[in-house]
């Protein structure tokens, strides 16, 4: 590394110096590498969040995997990953394609589809609980029977009405995404399937899907990666009741370890976290092809 | 609801250009240009409209429930209908909540998002210009370091953080968000960063060097300037992350003294459960700030929450 000032700069051309570096490095490594280590490291002893840490072997591990509240907890995951996907996916990309459109009263709606964004996960989860109140919410107050239901209380429910929120409040992100995608295609592709006569489902099922193909890949990723972040919307909006039916694995961890006090057991569920998170993420990277430059250019 | 393409006759920049204008007269206006502008072959999407409407809907109830109630009192909230608007509007929900320290949550919100956000894109900067500029095989493993933190859900390390504040005598101080707030924030800035000085041509580095300048120099005063939009976008990427992050507040701090936002709206949900309408006057004093920050600079900060996607 050469130094920033000396008078061999030119001829050595090395660029600056790696110092600069570190302050970043140096930050990440104590803030997110060694916790890394160190939930592994934790997994594998006794400790009650206060006293001392004591290694107890492969007992946390026993406990957890052991636990059938952990198969649940991985079950209401994959079950809330899904739904929230097939939800969230088409909703997204149609509506991208429809604000990234020309007509006036398109930007002015996007304008308001746009406004979920500003709101943090414990807003709308607030919001929400009120909303859903059987006795004084939306129900009672379109005078709709149907919708005054105990929403959050009923186990058969909640996971829907979980998935619903979660798309409220992500799917206007991911129809940002796909706006600045569709806008990406060139106009005269439209053009030219205009003058083949093709109509307008034609030019969005031969022009607008394939040309979206990085961004849907993007998009996806997130949504799906995403799911295993869905942690204070959850924890706010039902506390993962009632019962089990929406204790999600990243709230079975906090739960585990702040309010049970068994931080080897929620170590060992965050070790889980790490290789279910890293394991999706090098899956979908496969799945999407090796192009990942080209899908983050997609998305202007 | 596959047909919501619409073709985009004139250019499709224009879409650019109208999202700034019309809002008001966008309904209108745009029903009887949709026709006009376009090609004429197509019909009106009628179907992907609805769709949008629908959609409209679905957004602006809860937001309008949730205003509308925030301006109840009590008494009016368990007896009117509560989806009309209130007979007489009160501030005072709003006034309960700034009466309950809702001033200090605000200013320990700002603090912890200024002071996470402004460390982190300096030293996010410092990097990625070293990782673009520089060679060696130090750099190209820190690079490397950084993208392996995209991949890694890295709130599972809550606890090994939790573990290393309380033994640094950090838990429950504002200090104790603001440092994981700016490692969490360094990987994504690092690489969005380092995109957009791959950009900056090379001959200008070349001719500020002829001019006998230092890479330190360089940084600040080509390298910055060049690059200043992308830097306040991943500003406010990460801000906004901060600003209505819960996950770090909720095992880190503990007293009021360092309450922020969001987990003071959790808190208030507790205190007075209930008092519905109060409850949802604190979120919406809540999402004031970011509200009147979209009004001025839609744009701006649109780009900035898709930062970590485009480019």
């Amino acid at each position: 590394m050469s130094t920033s000032t000396g008078s061999s700069r030119r001829v050595l051309e090395k660029g600056p110096s790696g110092w600069l570096a570190a302050p970043a490095l140096v930050f990440f490594l104590i803030f997110a590498i060694i916790p890394l280590f160190g939930v592994l490291f934790l997994s594998f002893t006794k400790w009650d969040g206060l006293g001392e840490i004591k290694l107890d072997g492969l007992s946390s591990w026993t406990t957890v995997l052991t636990d059938p509240v952990t198969g649940n907890a991985l079950w209401v995951t994959a079950k809330i990953m899904f739904f929230s996907f097939i939800v969230q996916a088409p909703i997204s990309l149609l509506l991208g394609v429809f604000t990234s459109a020309s007509q006036k009263y398109r930007a002015a709606l996007a304008v308001l589809y746009f406004v979920p964004l500003l709101l943090s996960s414990a807003a709308v989860a607030i919001a929400f609980k009120a909303l859903l109140d059987p006795n004084f919410g939306l129900g009672p107050g379109l005078g709709l029977p149907f919708l005054a239901q105990d929403w959050l209380g009923n186990s058969d429910l909640v996971l829907f009405v979980v998935v619903f929120v979660i798309a409220w409040q992500f799917v206007p992100f991911h129809t940002l995404i796909y706006q600045g995608g569709v806008r990406q295609i060139p106009a005269s592709l439209y053009e030219a399937a205009q003058i083949d006569g093709a109509g307008r489902v034609q030019q969005f099922f031969a022009i607008t899907l394939p040309q979206l193909k990085y961004t849907i890949i993007t998009s996806s990723t997130l949504m799906v990666v995403g799911s295993l972040a869905y942690f204070d919307l959850v924890f706010v909006l039902t506390g993962g009741g009632p019962g089990y039916s929406t204790r999600l694995l990243p709230l079975h961890m906090y739960l585990t370890g702040f309010k049970a006090n068994d931080m080897g057991a929620a170590s060992a569920l965050g070790v889980i976290l790490v290789v279910i998170g890293l394991a999706l993420a090098l899956l979908l990277q496969r799945l999407g092809g090796k192009n990942r430059n080209a899908s983050q250019l997609e998305g202007a | 609801m596959a047909s919501t393409t619409q073709v985009p006759a004139p250019p499709a920049r224009r879409t650019a250009l109208s999202n700034k204008q019309g809002h008001k007269h966008g309904h209108k206006h745009g029903q009887r240009s949709k026709g006009a502008k376009g090609p004429g072959r197509l019909r009106p999407n009628y179907l992907g409209g609805l769709g949008g409407w629908l959609w409209l809907a679905i957004i602006i109830v809860p937001i309008y429930y949730v205003v509308v109630t925030s301006l109840k009192d009590q008494a009016g909230f368990f007896t009117s209908n509560p989806m009309m608007p209130p007979t007489e509007p009160t501030l005072d929900n709003f006034k309960l909540v700034l009466d309950n320290d809702f001033t200090r949550y605000f200013s320990n919100s700002l603090i912890v998002t200024i002071g996470s956000v402004v460390p982190a894109l300096l030293v996010s900067f410092m990097a990625a210009y070293a990782i673009v500029r520089g060679k060696g095989r130090f750099l190209t493993w820190t690079n490397n370091t950084f993208l392996l933190g995209l991949a890694i859900p890295l709130h599972a390390t809550i606890i090994p953080i939790y573990w290393m504040i309380t033994k640094a005598h950090l838990y429950d101080t504002l200090l104790a968000l603001i440092l994981p707030s700016i490692a969490f924030a360094i990987p994504i800035s690092v690489l969005i960063l380092s995109n957009f000085l791959r950009d900056v041509p090379n001959e200008l580095f070349e001719s500020m060097r002829l001019d006998g300048c230092s890479d330190w120099a360089m940084m600040w005063r080509l390298a910055l300037p060049m690059t200043r939009p992308a830097v306040v976008t991943v500003g406010i990427y990460n801000a906004l992350g901060v600003w209505n992050g819960f996950l770090f507040p909720l095992i880190l701090t503990q007293s009021p003294s360092t309450r922020v936002l969001p987990l003071s709206l959790w808190t208030f949900q507790g205190e007075f459960s209930v008092n519905i309408p109060a409850v949802l006057a604190s979120v919406v004093l809540a999402t004031l700030p970011l509200l009147v920050i979209y009004v001025v600079a839609r744009r701006q900060l649109l780009s900035g929450l898709t930062a970590g996607f485009s480019k």
